[in-house]
């Protein structure tokens, strides 16, 4: 066992790096399928692709948000076995966050009391962290900022074993029905199938980190994926809801064991506004 | 097809359903938290921030405009607003800008009132932004991005959400 520390400081500065641009840039695979998007549409649908890829344009020559929702900030951490951290790893996240949100004109977004007091917290802090242990040499640190329109729109649902892929699509298909124009499509469709309760929702929104051209690596739940999506496609919700064929550009499904007695779904909405990143911290 | 708001607010009437509009004028702004607030003055019975007759409210809390005159500012979600609009359309609301369905509630009250629901492009933040030219510092400055002012906008892109007969461009 390699016993590994991580410096706070570097960390704090690799956030603050990958925040500057996140939720300025589109990721370039997800722009790619807007501009195909736009050919693929016709009527109004063109003329919201066409808004939408101007804004995308906008934001990245004046270097303002694409969406003035600039989220929730969600961070993975991945630790390789034996690693620590010279600091308190939580407080180092919280504050690379709280700066950057200030520093870059981003919108704070977070309520310290969720049902009482609502009163902003100012800083956009806190975030949710999770953490976890991998075999790795280095920390990897995948950073989402996470709009709540979509995130509103999604789901989990507790389905019996016996209702099996069907009951799973069908509930996929209702929850982005429901989703329909509110949750900003195209959208990215995140699925946690397995685990528990809660695991589920957290494979639902980590899966919304994987590229355009990562899938499931089990074949069965690839095709689940592309049979999803193109279902998704067929409901004509379209660009902002506006009808069309572009209502999702991809569906992520993540998977994991589950009890004998549950079969766990969750649905995990994101706009077209899917603001992920990856960075990687080494010890010094 | 262009229109000035609120000065030629009696040309809603001629849009309809799924109209692409660009307008000029102005509006204000509130969410959540202003309409909560609105809500709490109009039961005090007390004077609220702004006249409601004839004008218009967006839905949007900004990006911090920086240089800017105006931040990164699309539309939020307007079904948590739909508690709160049935009573201001009733007291001379006219047209609202946001983004996904209404409720029924909301809808009938936009018919009695012969008011407009627009719709702008949700996620379009930077775009929407660049077409606000002057802002007013109106109300509730503590609640920060969803405080109320009222912005002057030129030739802002939108959709006719919902008529004033009640037509829906999302069930079209």
């Amino acid at each position: 066992m390699n016993y590994r520390v991580i410096s706070c400081e570097k960390t704090k500065d690799k956030i603050i790096e990958a925040l500057k641009d996140l939720c300025v840039i589109y990721p370039s695979d997800i722009y790619e399928k807007m501009l195909r998007a736009k050919d693929e549409e016709k009527g109004r649908a063109v003329k919201a692709m066409e808004m939408l890829i101007e804004n995308a344009r906008i934001a990245e020559e004046e270097n303002i948000p694409i969406c003035q929702d600039t989220g929730m900030v969600i961070v993975y951490l991945h630790l390789g076995h034996g690693m620590s951290f010279d600091g308190d790893i939580n407080k180092t996240i919280n504050e690379a966050v709280a700066y950057s949100y200030d520093r870059y004109y981003l919108r704070k977004s977070v309520v310290d009391d969720p049902l009482f007091d609502r009163t902003n917290t100012k800083d956009n802090t806190p975030c949710i962290i999770y953490t976890d242990f991998v075999d790795s040499d280095h920390l990897e640190i995948e950073i989402m900022a996470k709009g709540f329109g979509s995130e509103n729109m999604s789901a989990v649902k507790m389905l019996k074993p016996a209702e099996g892929i069907d009951g799973v699509k069908d509930f996929v298909i209702d929850t982005v029905k429901k989703a329909g124009p509110n949750a900003c499509p195209p959208m990215i469709v995140g699925v946690g199938i397995g685990g528990t309760f809660e695991y589920a929702a957290y494979m639902a929104k980590h899966s919304l980190m994987k590229g355009m051209d990562e899938y499931h690596s089990d074949e069965r739940y690839r095709k689940l994926e592309e049979d999803l999506l193109e279902e998704i496609n067929k409901l004509d919700i379209g660009p902002l809801g506006l009808k069309g064929k572009n209502t999702c550009f991809k569906v992520n499904i993540e998977s994991y064991p589950t009890h004998i007695a549950g079969l766990p779904v969750a649905v995990n909405i994101c706009c077209h506004a899917c603001r992920h990143i990856k960075v990687e911290v080494y010890e010094d | 097809m262009k229109i000035n708001l609120p000065e030629d607010v009696e040309r809603l009437s001629e849009l309809k359903a799924g109209d692409y509009v660009e307008i000029s004028g102005f509006m204000y702004t509130a969410r959540d938290a202003a309409h909560k607030r609105i809500k709490k003055l109009i039961e005090d019975k007390k004077e609220l921030p702004f006249d409601l007759k004839n004008n218009g409210i967006y839905y949007v809390g900004p990006t911090p405009s920086g240089e800017r005159v105006y931040g990164s500012a699309g539309p939020t979600t307007s079904s948590r607003m739909d508690v709160y609009t049935p009573e201001l359309l009733d007291m001379g609301l006219k047209f609202m800008v946001g983004k996904g369905r209404r409720s029924k509630d909301v809808k009938e009250a936009i018919i009695r009132n012969k008011a407009v629901y627009f719709v702008a492009a949700g996620g379009a933040g930077a775009l929407l932004g660049s077409c606000v030219k002057e802002v007013e510092d109106i109300a509730f400055e503590d609640l920060l991005s969803e405080s109320v002012k009222k912005i002057t906008v030129k030739d802002f892109p939108v959709f006719v959400g919902i008529d004033c007969d009640g037509n829906d461009i999302y069930e079209r």
